[in-house]
């Protein structure tokens, strides 16, 4: 399995679209994170969103303000990256090249997902480091103090993260497993995260209690309950807290759990056309 | 002694359709078999089911002597159905990707690239590769734990003559160095100076198997001498009415080729005029095309 993990690890690191999905996080956390909310401070413009003020984009805040992206925006980017990384395979016709040389099936997903949770673990790395350097460049420009979280803050705050992101990595590479391919599930699941997730929690749950209800059953409610409970932001997309933090992060992990599964049983049971 | 593939009662059903049927495929150690069929007729499903990539409907497969899908194959390199690879590394890191999936040193993968005459351009992106160089990469990849059985679905489409030469070399080379070989084709004639047996598979059943000799039937001489029918009488009195043929304008004997020294006097010594007499070579195609359509018929 350690060999397989190595191999996939070196497909994931030297495919380009590794590479842009990675910039376009980084460059999406930073404007949405820091940039628009900062330009709207420093232009003195008074929008709905003058709760979000200079406090809320200082170093302290790092944690909370890493977090808000990953139920939702940059989710949808980990879900394509599960995608990929499982249904390549499929779209290229590379299953029966790679099986022919030794390895079972399951070892080849087993390293898959274990290369997808490095990189679910770099990304997330990532947008700390990201969100670590424009809040100092903020503190400075606005002469306020650089306190950062303490480490046990900053360590949970990774580790949630960490969570949610391999958690919707799992979701792409199961529905590429459940559907060979790599249009539709990416198709599919972006329509699940960005249209009916906010649908449903907009518009559907006010309304209706059974939905309300069995909204805090699903994965991106209880990813947004994690990140609020640990600081992020009330006005980001998808960021709201639904259920307590504890029960998010046991659902959360219990979902990263059963992609993982179903995928490997669809995976062993079916021909490899 | 474990045989390198055995299948008894093999089948596969895709809904209606019988893909592959009660297949007994016995492929010995050492041996080149050639695996033969038109389009359609079951032999990349067969070959998909002896890698444990397809699950046969029912039958048993015996790779080596163990079942594939019970775990890792090992001495085991096959081509499926055209070669696939990452179009975005270079046949070379392709190869090396590969390589670590097999438990295999980057030696192999200099070694197996100039089996294939492939290492001048192993450092091109796989997608820039032409269609012959593709399908030389992908026996590279088969080539690459050094196996004990190669299983080649089809390993000349898209070779140009001389890598389809090529191609017969290396497999030779192969079949004599004790790799065992089950290579699939269309063409008898394209596989018949490698292989030391053939199987013909029509509509998913194995309908002829044996040497290239034995299916090309009894030998015999063609002959064409004026006036024709003549010739037929006196051929009948030598020979025996029953082992000659009018066919195409000419005679065919079933009869041993070096008895044809013999004929040609007696002929000559009866006044007739003999133009020409030769050994009869059954057209390999034609051979197939009869057995497949023979097979076919009795399917049907
Ligand atoms: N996944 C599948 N689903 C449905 N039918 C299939 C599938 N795979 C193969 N078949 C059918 O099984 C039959 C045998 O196909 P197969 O690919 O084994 O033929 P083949 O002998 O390799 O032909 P060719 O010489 O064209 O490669 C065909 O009728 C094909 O349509
Ligand atoms: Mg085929």
């Amino acid at each position: 399995m350690s060999r397989s993990f190595r191999a996939e690890t070196v497909k994931l690191v030297r495919r380009p679209a590794s590479w842009l999905l990675l910039a376009i996080t980084l460059v999406l956390a930073l404007i949405f994170t820091y940039v628009f909310p900062y330009a709207g401070i420093a232009g003195g413009t008074d929008g709905p969103n003058t709760g979000r003020a200079l406090p809320a984009l200082l170093p302290d805040q790092l944690v909370g303000n890493s977090l808000g992206g990953l139920p939702v925006f940059l989710g949808s980017i980990l879900l394509i990256l599960g995608v990929l990384t499982v249904g390549g395979e499929y779209g290229w016709g590379t299953w029966k090249t790679v099986l022919t040389q030794g390895p079972t099936r399951l070892e080849v997903y087993a390293g898959k997902l274990l290369a997808l949770a490095a990189a679910a673990l770099a990304v997330v790395l990532a947008v700390f480091a990201v969100g670590a350097v424009a809040s100092v460049l903020i503190a400075s420009a606005e002469a306020q103090p650089v306190t950062w979280p303490s480490a046990g803050d900053l360590l949970t705050g990774i580790g949630a993260g960490w969570l949610i992101a391999t958690m919707w990595a799992m979701l792409g590479a199961v529905l590429a497993v459940a559907l060979r391919a790599v249009a539709l599930p990416v198709g599919l699941g972006l329509v699940w995260m960005l249209a009916v997730q906010n649908l449903l929690a907009a518009i559907a749950a006010p309304l209706v209690d059974w939905v309300a209800k069995a909204q805090e059953g699903l994965p991106g409610p209880n990813a947004g309950s994690l990140a609020a409970a640990l600081g992020a932001p009330g006005d980001t997309p998808g960021v709201a807290a639904t259920v307590g933090g504890g029960q998010a992060a046991v659902v959360v992990a219990a979902y990263l759990v059963g992609f993982a599964a179903v995928g490997a049983v669809l995976l062993r049971r079916r021909d490899i056309g | 002694m474990n045989l390198p593939v055995q299948t008894e009662g093999l089948t596969k059903r895709y809904g209606g359709l019988t893909a592959v049927q009660d297949l007994n495929l016995t492929v010995r150690a050492g041996e080149v078999y050639g695996f033969l069929g038109p389009n359609g007729a079951g032999k990349t499903t067969t070959l998909r089911m002896l890698l444990g990539l397809v699950r046969p409907t029912a039958g048993t497969v015996r790779l080596l002597g163990r079942p594939p899908a019970a775990g890792r194959l090992t001495g085991v390199g096959a081509l499926i159905e055209g070669p696939a690879f990452y179009p975005y590394l270079s046949g070379r890191d392709n190869l090396r990707v590969l390589a670590r999936y097999a438990g295999v040193g980057a030696d192999r993968v200099a070694l197996v690239l100039d089996l294939v005459d492939l290492t001048d351009r192993a450092g091109d992106r796989y997608a820039g590769y032409s269609l012959g160089m593709k399908q030389r990469l992908g026996v590279a990849a088969a080539l690459l734990k050094d196996p004990r059985l190669l299983i080649l679905d089809e390993p000349t489409n898209g070779l140009d003559p001389a890598g389809m030469a090529d191609m017969r070399t290396l497999i030779r080379r192969l079949g004599a160095a004790g790799c065992t070989v089950l290579v699939s084709s269309h063409l008898l004639g394209e596989v018949e100076q490698v292989c030391d047996r053939v199987g013909v598979i029509a509509r998913g059943r194995l309908v002829a198997e044996g040497s290239v000799a034995e299916l090309r039937g009894a030998a015999g001489l063609r002959l064409l001498a004026d006036p024709l029918d003549a010739a037929a009488a006196r051929a009948r009195d030598l020979v025996g009415a029953e082992r000659v043929r009018v066919v195409d304008g000419g005679l065919e004997l079933a009869v041993e080729p070096d008895r044809a020294a013999w004929l040609n006097t007696e002929l000559v010594g009866a006044g007739l005029a003999v133009r020409e007499l030769r050994p009869r070579e059954r057209d390999l195609e034609q051979v197939f095309f009869d057995l497949v359509e023979k097979g076919t018929a009795d399917v049907a």
